[in-house]
């Protein structure tokens, strides 16, 4: 089940389409900084962009942060929100439970393949960025790269946090992923779902800008989405890191307990 | 004869719509059984039913001897399914969307999977459509491939909510002769649709839903049993009258209605008279008469309940 599901979202022209649209961004900053040679300076536009010109292999990480604000929870809320109610609106999803898949083996299964999604886009999404970064900027191999603190870093723990910070974002995407994923079941209409989820998505940012709303700031599904630049902290500072991952834990339990819950119980009227 | 399907008072309301309303099912091992009704009396509701697809508000239901829809898992793979309209992957091929399909539950080899996918396109007539995605195929055949899709798994109950829906006249007939040849291979059949001429060639029992309520259900055989009435036809009605007098039920034109289940006798009776008759045959109520008899009475009662 879960293979037929990942060879379903891998088939699709959509999904690939998704993650190139998802790299052009990232690229086209990157060739534009190239031409014109006029980075942000440290602590304007997004965080390491400043970096890069001095340093390719920063590149990554530079492009995760360009498309995290927005780009990557579109893909992920288009994919996630399509998973349950895509299937609905095509008709499909009545003959996958006459089959009978199992609905809960069917939500495990869609679960799974957003799960590939989301890891895929980050990691090309690094990959591309990095592959860009060190063809089109100067890369340091051997000397120390400069953290955010000031102090130096070797290639080794640059490359070491950078996988981290891959993991970190790709745990903030399953939090949209979730909320997608129970949109889904929810609704007949996957741009119901993934359109559901993206609201979430600015309302939580929005707040988080209001002083009004410092109460729940804590609590918003965003709130700790760009702490990965902590990683690259001398030490690390793993406080808002631990904080968001546990976050992002209580939100993706509940959600896909709240999905499991709906989709089990549910009139299959589609 | 064991219950391929049954029900019991199965009711399920959509708010205040009560859109099935306690029916009790009764489908036999061997049946062609043909589920009537007209829009929106519930078939599709019901069919959902059965599936485990929409939850009943009370009732039970037993499939292949099994409650649903807990025995799902192991009797659903024993059964193929058409639900109101075909669904398909668009951008994948007829074969590709019959692989998943087959993939994506319990009960089917994937050693046999392209073996048997080939076997079914064949078997509805979609053997050389080759590569091309669904996106490309008419109407016919998509209901086709929907119907490939039920019988994937050689399954021992068929259920097909309207399978004929968009298919023209020869392809009718096709997946009629079909159906036929599936059920004498052992096959029960639960057929449901509003086209009375296709049950009726069809069927070997029926059920009659109205507005939710099951107003009848029997042998086809029974319920288009003589009326113990010979229909004759003759250039001389006038004369029949004035023979038969109080045995003439109705006269249209040259067709009368003539009281006495043996047309032989009539016959000679007519004959000996010399009165030329042109045809004769048993009275037998049509499928159509009977299923609007029904429906038209107990339209009233749930009027008169309201
Ligand atoms: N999801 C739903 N929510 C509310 N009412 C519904 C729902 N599905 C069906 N109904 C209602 O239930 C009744 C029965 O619908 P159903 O689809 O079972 O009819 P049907 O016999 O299959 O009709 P048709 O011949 O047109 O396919 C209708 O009045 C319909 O409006
Ligand atoms: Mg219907």
């Amino acid at each position: 089940m879960i293979l037929v599901e990942l060879r379903k979202l891998f088939r699709r022209p959509r999904t690939w389409a998704t993650v190139a649209v998802l790299n052009a961004l990232p690229v086209l900053v990157a060739v534009l900084l190239v031409l014109t040679d006029l980075a942000p300076r440290p602590g304007e536009g997004p965080p390491f962009l400043s970096a890069v010109l001095s340093n390719g292999a920063l590149y990554p990480l530079a492009a995760l942060a360009i498309v995290l604000p927005l780009f990557l929870p579109i893909a992920v809320a288009v994919v996630a929100g399509d998973a349950v109610a895509g299937e609905a609106q095509a008709g499909t999803l009545r003959y996958l439970l006459a089959r009978p898949a199992g609905r809960t083996r069917l939500l495990v299964a869609k679960l799974v393949a957003v799960l590939a999604f989301v890891l895929l886009a980050v990691v090309v999404v690094a990959a591309v960025g990095y592959v860009v970064g060190i063809s089109l900027f100067d890369a340091q191999p051997v000397a120390g790269t400069t953290s955010v603190s000031g102090t130096s870093l070797s290639s080794g723990e640059i490359a070491g946090r950078t996988a981290m910070a891959i993991g970190y974002v790709g745990v903030s995407m399953l939090g949209v992923a979730a909320f997608a994923l129970f949109f889904s079941t929810l609704t007949d209409s996957p741009l119901g779902a993934t359109m559901g989820a993206l609201a979430v998505l600015v309302a939580s940012s929005l707040l988080f800008t209001l002083d009004a709303a410092s109460p729940i700031a804590p609590y918003l599904p965003t709130r700790y989405w760009l702490a990965f630049v902590d990683l690259f902290r001398d030490p690390i500072l793993w406080r808002d890191l631990t904080r968001g991952l546990a976050l992002q834990g209580v939100y993706v339990g509940v959600l896909l307990a709240a999905a499991w819950a709906n989709f089990t119980t549910k009139d299959i009227t589609s | 004869m064991s219950a391929v399907i049954a029900t019991r008072a199965l009711v399920k309301r959509f708010g205040r719509l009560r859109a099935v309303d306690g029916i009790d099912l009764d489908v036999r091992a061997g049946d062609v059984y043909g589920f009537l009704g007209a829009n929106g009396s519930g078939k599709t509701t019901t069919v959902r039913m059965l599936l485990g697809l929409v939850l009943p508000t009370s009732g039970e239901v037993e499939l292949l001897g099994e409650r649903m829809p807990r025995a799902g898992r192991r009797v659903l793979p024993r059964v193929g399914a058409l639900i109101e309209s075909p669904a398909h992957y668009g951008h994948l091929s007829g074969a590709e969307n019959l692989k998943l399909l087959d993939a994506a539950g319990p009960g089917g080899s994937w050693r046999t999977r392209g073996r048997r996918v080939a076997e079914v396109l064949e078997q509805v007539g979609l053997g050389g459509v080759g590569r091309r995605p669904v996106t490309a195929y008419s109407l016919g055949m998509r209901q086709r491939l929907g119907l490939a899709g039920a019988l994937l798994r050689r399954p021992d109950l068929l259920v097909l909510d309207e399978p004929t829906n968009g298919l023209d006249p020869q392809g009718i007939a096709e997946i009629r002769e079909l159906l036929l040849e599936l059920h004498r291979g052992g096959t029960t059949v639960f057929l449901s649709s509003h086209l009375l001429a296709e049950v009726e060639q069809l069927c070997s029992r029926v059920g009659v839903l109205d507005r939710g309520r099951l107003v009848l259900q029997d042998d086809l055989a029974t319920l288009t049993a003589p009326t113990g009435a010979t229909v004759v036809r003759t250039p001389e009605p006038d004369r029949v009258r004035a023979l038969l007098d109080a045995r003439v039920i109705a006269v249209d034109g040259d067709r009368l209605v003539v009281r006495g289940p043996d047309p032989a006798a009539v016959n000679a009776l007519l004959v000996g008279a010399g009165i030329p008759v042109t045809a004769l045959a048993l009275d037998r109520p049509s499928l159509e008469e009977v299923v609007l008899a029904a429906a038209a009475t107990s339209a009233d009662r749930v009027e008169a309940v309201r």
